[in-house]
């Protein structure tokens, strides 16, 4: 399927209405892992929705990314509670697996790197959170064995 | 659509059901600053500078506040100030935030000496728009070109054009061009041409 026919069965979904603009774009995100710009260009079209306003909902949440991500994405929680537990710790062995700092992208596109300032389950911390899926009170060792895990 | 009345600085006025507080003053001939505001745009309420200050509500309910008062309508029986005390101190502290934003655009600097504000008074990096939004409101507003656009948000939201509309409509239309209080936008424009089309900045 190319990528305008995934973009048009996304549309399809919800309905082409200015209204469904942010639903559109998550599942386009969720999907493809950021927003290329022929997608967001069909999006307007079929949403009637000026290119302007949709850069500036897609520039606005950090939900939405406008350059390539990986297909897994870590967060690492930074927050106090994970914090005095060493989440320092957990993070510079991420770093040091994946070569990326946070915010960054490898070049295999398997990884995307970024920090939070907390994931609200304090009690499991340090909490590293990869795909939706929360991996707790890991230590430098055990985010090496749960970072071996993913392909 | 009903008439209703209400007194700004002591003169009684009738207007329009919905009519903002902001239009009813400029009726009675008051001036009240602004900067985010035109006659062919939505209200917005971004700069601030129009605060007033409002005594509204029935007799057991009468309450003051400071509304912005481009976005504030009018109300039955209402009593509004448009300089107190309280406004001045208001509108100086708006206009020194604004100032430090974009520290020489020749509109802020006169509104500074009307109202004693200082331009160091904070202190940051200039980033010379205020974000009032007048160039991308008449883009989308009267143009409907949508050429310019604000991105991100915070302190990192900056007024953005859209190269592929941009290049192609707003050479010969630049009518925001003179609605911008601080000239930023100019400044974005020029940039803006000189990565699309860049054999021909001279």
């Amino acid at each position: 399927m190319s990528l305008l026919e995934r973009v048009d069965a996304i549309i399809d979904r919800h309905g082409a209405e200015p209204s469904a603009l942010i639903q559109v774009l998550l599942e386009l995100q969720g999907e493809l892992h950021w927003l290329p710009r022929e997608a967001l260009a069909r999006v307007g079209e079929r949403l009637v929705v000026p290119q302007s306003r949709i850069q500036r909902i897609a520039t606005f949440y950090k939900a939405f990314s406008l350059v390539p991500k990986g297909r897994h994405e870590i967060h690492v929680c930074m927050g106090t509670a994970c914090h005095v537990r060493g989440a320092g710790r957990v993070l510079d062995k991420v770093k040091e697996l994946t070569g990326i700092a946070p915010g960054e992208t490898d070049l295999e596109l398997k990884f995307s790197l970024e920090t939070v300032n907390c994931l609200g389950c304090c009690a499991l911390g340090p909490v590293m959170e990869i795909d939706g899926k929360t991996h707790g009170k890991l230590g430098a060792e055990g985010a090496a064995t749960v970072l071996e895990s993913y392909e | 659509m009903s008439e209703i009345q209400l007194e700004i600085d002591g003169r009684a006025v009738r207007v329009e059901e919905g009519t903002t507080i902001l239009a009813a003053a400029r009726k009675l001939g008051i001036a009240i600053p602004t900067l985010c505001d035109h006659d062919g745009l939505e209200p917005y309420g971004a700069c601030r500078l129009c605060i007033v200050e409002v005594d509204s509500g029935g007799p057991a309910s009468r309450r003051s506040r400071v509304a912005a008062s481009c976005v504030a309508p009018a109300e039955a029986g209402a009593v509004v100030r448009t300089r107190t005390e309280k406004l001045d101190r208001f509108r100086r502290t708006l206009l020194e935030l604004e100032l430090a934003r974009a520290p020489d655009s020749p509109r802020l600097q006169e509104l500074a000496r009307e109202h004693g504000a200082r331009r160091d008074h904070f202190d940051g990096d200039a980033s010379f728009c205020i974000h009032c939004g007048l160039c991308v409101r008449y883009c989308a507003e009267v143009k409907q070109l949508h050429a310019v656009g604000f991105i991100d948000r915070g302190i990192r939201k900056e007024i953005s054009f859209l190269p592929e509309i941009a290049g192609r409509e707003c050479e010969a239309c630049k009518e925001c061009f003179p609605l911008c209080p601080t000239s930023y936008l100019q400044a974005a424009y020029v940039l803006m041409r000189s990565f699309v089309v860049p054999s021909r900045m001279k």
